[in-house]
């Protein structure tokens, strides 16, 4: 399967970390899910790496609704990346 | 239908609470939580709050939250306006209000509200202090388990 487009969104520590809140990058096609994705972007680059190094809790929503590692990724998708939230 | 506000600029309680009870009788207890930006944090002065969302996320995430309060309790009216920004100590945060006939539901609902906001709203807190430094707030587990009381 060939690549296919993500809508990328990054908050909060991520956003400083990676230096952007948000891009829109063509993933591989052997890229199916949310921890999939999270693995590969991990490896783009020192700000992807120190974002998403083990151990950091990082939470996701896909077009709007939390989601977990498991969720399939569809061409097209918003995927945000944020710490836990801590509003009220 | 609750009304849901995700704003930078301040909120007013007292028009807030009488646009809930305006022209009706139903209502007997008006539940009301206000968070308010603190002045100290861990023994260290703060000098502003800047509060981070996600703007496409934030007001149906809120939505979805009332509509859960809505569920469990004969709620009358609900309003919540989460405001976002840089905010100074003793600056008001977030208003919850759920009114219902009895007071028992309506506080009940408020505490259900803000417990849900603090766990399940995309918002990030940024702490900038007065000695210059800066700390995103982290997640606290005590808000996790005041969260999970609700579940089940």
């Amino acid at each position: 399967m060939s690549g296919y487009p993500l809508h990328l969104l990054y908050f909060a520590w991520l956003r400083e970390r990676i230096g952007a809140g948000g891009e829109t990058i063509a993933v591989p096609g052997e890229i199916a899910t949310l921890g999939e994705l999270r693995d590969w972007l991990s490896q783009r680059g020192p700000g992807y790496a120190s974002a998403f190094a083990a151990g950091k809790t990082v939470r996701a929503a896909v077009n709007q609704v939390f989601a977990t590692p498991e969720t399939v990724l569809h061409p097209g998708d918003e995927v945000a990346f944020f710490p836990p939230v801590t509003g009220g | 239908m609750a009304r849901v506000k995700v704003q930078e600029a301040p909120f007013d309680i007292a028009a807030e609470t009488a646009a809930l009870l305006a022209g009706r009788q139903d209502i007997g207890g008006l539940g009301c939580f206000l968070g308010v930006v603190r002045g100290t944090v861990g023994g260290r002065a703060l000098r502003a709050m800047t509060l981070e969302h996600y703007p496409a996320m934030t007001e149906a995430a809120i939505a979805a939250i009332a509509a859960e309060a809505e569920r469990r309790w004969d709620l009358l009216g609900c309003t919540v306006i989460h405001r976002t920004g840089r905010l100074a100590p003793g600056e008001p945060i977030v208003l919850v209000l759920a009114a219902a006939s009895h007071r028992t539901a309506a506080l009940a609902a408020t505490s259900f509200l803000i417990d849900w906001l603090k766990t399940r709203a995309p918002f990030w807190k940024k702490e900038s202090y007065a000695d210059g430094g800066e700390a995103w707030v982290e997640a606290h587990a005590a808000d996790d388990a005041a969260a999970a009381r609700w579940e089940g």
